[in-house]
């Protein structure tokens, strides 16, 4: 059923499609990095591939420490699967991020808003780094936490160092232990600010 | 007694009229303890949000990674721990896809009755617990009440009220006991009674319609690029489940609807969830119709394949034959020999498509353990229902979503 989605991207993209495979029944499509956003788009609104439902977006390390060399070539595999209500069949894209310290493959965000969290999350876990999307940032873990621990030369049981007070718009370090004339502010009134002001 | 008599203009009290930060959560009793929510607000109205979840994460994947593949389920009861039976199926189903293994059809009607009690469970709870955040004490009691029925059953099959860890690798830790028939079908009529005297409560009350009837929208369209599945997205009017679009185990045989909404409201999640437990009694109940008409002693009469490779030997075996010992010990110390390959596998969870992807590079140890979990989708989606909206409609639409903070965080 999904063959067609194959056969559809095949003529499409041609050289672009590097793989294809079928295996127990998922529908695989490995995309060259350069085209991958192109590929989604693509599967998303060409009326016989209709993917309007977005499923999930993930990485995968192949990098394997103990045999292979960190900076290997593609070690990380982007992969999104997508599905059509209509159609009810649904495709599983990858691509292999050409790699180095900082791997950077293309979002999907434009394509499916869904893919926002799904690709912070690969961010935040992999280090895999999504250009054009709206807001990177760490989602499942603190923005001071050291490394991306799905990698697979990531220790499960490093250490992290502990969090120094964060520097920021918010004072910390004021909403207590109070002072012995302080108290919880529970009225706005400006002349209790001024009495405070004073007492510091 | 005085006239309230202010004088505004000489007061110089002046409001802020800039957008005022709000922050809620995580220890915010609405927000389930785990989740963050950073509003901007212009007097009540939420203009815009930003939720941040993560509070609970426990690093299930990179687990999944250090142990053997049997060593994952206790895990996955701890993703959804509401309907722990759910995710165990789940995961099953699909270490079984990669290794391109079939239940027999014993175990998979018993999957599919513990898997629809759990689903009762979930349900239950959700719309107890956003029943009472919504200040309806009862219906929350009552329908915990009967949650804990349902319990008792699951603790009679498996041993455990909560974390069951109970489906394997090839099928099931045990067979029905033989309470099970009589247990379940005296429970399901028992808990159904309950959920109608409970909603009885709700659905005529003129403030919990008020509260949940045209608040937290989501759309057909967003909900569907959001990648919403399970209640939230069916309360937009898509008739999307896994069940029946790609049945698995015996879903196909038997006869059941999926309830769908219209507005995509609070009101319809609450809806979908509760026609959702009524259909899962439906299903139940034909199960146990299925599971007697299975022929004693015929290959469908077992819960667990028979393959030495993926399933534990008998006990009694174990302690009095070197060969089942040298089994049980290769199971369990090196693991089931999975082929190398990749699979997605999907089932209906409690909150809607839950997925795993699994890579396997051969051996006992898998290479990566992906969990795509449906709350975590939904609360993305959850953004668009809560901007625009008032402040105080957050709570009724943040429990509609049903966010457990295991299985979202992960």
């Amino acid at each position: 059923m999904s063959k067609l989605i194959l056969d559809r991207l095949k003529a499409e993209f041609g050289g672009d499609v590097l793989e294809t495979s079928t295996f127990r029944g998922d529908d695989v499509a490995v995309i060259r990095p350069s085209r991958w956003r192109e590929a989604a788009m693509f599967v998303r609104s060409d009326p016989r591939c209709d993917c309007d439902y977005f499923v999930d977006l993930s990485a995968v390390d192949r990098c394997d420490p103990r045999t292979d060399d960190l900076d290997m070539d593609d070690r990380f595999e982007v992969y999104v699967i997508a599905s059509s209500l209509k159609l009810k069949h649904r495709i599983r894209l990858k691509t292999r991020v050409p790699s180095g310290e900082d791997p950077v493959i293309a979002s999907l965000v434009p394509v499916w808003a869904g893919a926002g969290w799904q690709e912070r999350e690969a961010f935040d876990l992999f280090g895999v780094r999504f250009e054009g999307h709206p807001d990177l940032r760490r989602i499942l873990l603190y923005e001071e936490f050291k490394g991306h621990p799905l990698r697979k030369d990531y220790p499960a049981n490093r250490m992290q160092p502990l969090v120094p007070y964060r520097e920021g718009t918010v004072p910390l370090d004021r909403l207590g232990p109070f002072l012995t004339d302080e108290g919880m502010p529970l009225n706005r009134s400006p002349q209790r600010d001024d009495d405070r002001d004073e007492a510091l | 007694m005085e006239p309230l008599d202010l004088d505004y203009e000489s007061h110089d009290l002046e409001l802020p009229s800039e957008p005022m930060s709000l922050n809620m959560g995580p220890s915010h009793p609405a927000m389930h303890g785990t989740i963050r929510m950073v509003l901007k607000l212009d007097g009540e109205t939420v203009q815009e949000v930003d939720i941040q979840p993560g509070y609970l994460h426990r690093a299930f994947e990179k687990m999944s990674e250090r142990g053997t593949w049997s060593q994952v389920f206790p895990y996955t009861d701890r993703l959804n721990y509401v309907s722990p039976l759910l995710n165990n199926v789940g995961y099953a189903l699909a270490v079984e896809k990669l290794l391109g293994v079939t239940v027999p059809r014993k175990g998979q009607i018993y999957r599919v009755i513990l898997g629809e009690l759990s689903r009762i469970s979930d349900h239950l709870t959700c719309n107890g617990a956003m029943a009472m955040e919504l200040g309806a004490f009862t219906p929350f009691l009552w329908m915990l009440k009967a949650r804990e029925w349902v319990w008792e059953a699951c603790e009679e099959q498996t041993g455990a009220r909560l974390t069951h860890s109970f489906f394997r690798i090839g099928g099931a830790a045990a067979a029905p006991t033989a309470k099970f028939d009589p247990m379940v079908r005296a429970l399901i009529p028992r808990v159904m009674e309950v959920v109608d005297e409970s909603v009885s409560l709700l659905l005529k009350n003129r403030i919990f319609l008020d509260r949940t009837q045209g608040v937290g929208i989501l759309t057909k369209e967003h909900a569907a690029q959001m990648g919403a599945s399970g209640p939230v997205l069916r309360s937009t009017g898509i008739d999307f489940d896994v069940r029946k679009d790609k049945p698995y185990l015996t879903y196909g045989d038997v006869d059941f609807e999926v309830p769908v909404g219209e507005d995509g409201d609070t009101y319809d999640r609450f809806m979908v969830r509760l026609e959702e437990t009524r259909q899962s009694a439906r299903i139940i109940e034909q199960s146990l119709d299925l599971l007697k008409k299975i022929e004693p002693g015929s290959p469908d009469d077992a819960v667990s394949i028979s393959d030495p490779r993926i399933v534990l030997p008998p006990k009694p075996e174990v302690y009095t034959t070197i060969e089942a010992t040298i089994a049980h010990f290769k199971l369990i110390m090196e693991g089931v020999d999975v082929p190398p390959g990749e699979v997605y596998s999907y089932t209906e969870g409690g909150n809607g498509e839950l997925g795993f992807f699994l890579v396997s590079r051969g051996g006992g140890n898998p290479w990566r353990v992906r969990v795509r979990a449906p709350c975590f989708l939904s609360l993305q989606a959850c953004t668009e229902m809560i901007r625009g909206g008032m402040l105080a409609d957050i709570i009724p639409t943040f429990g509609s979503i049903n966010m457990i903070g295991g299985e979202c965080d992960r």
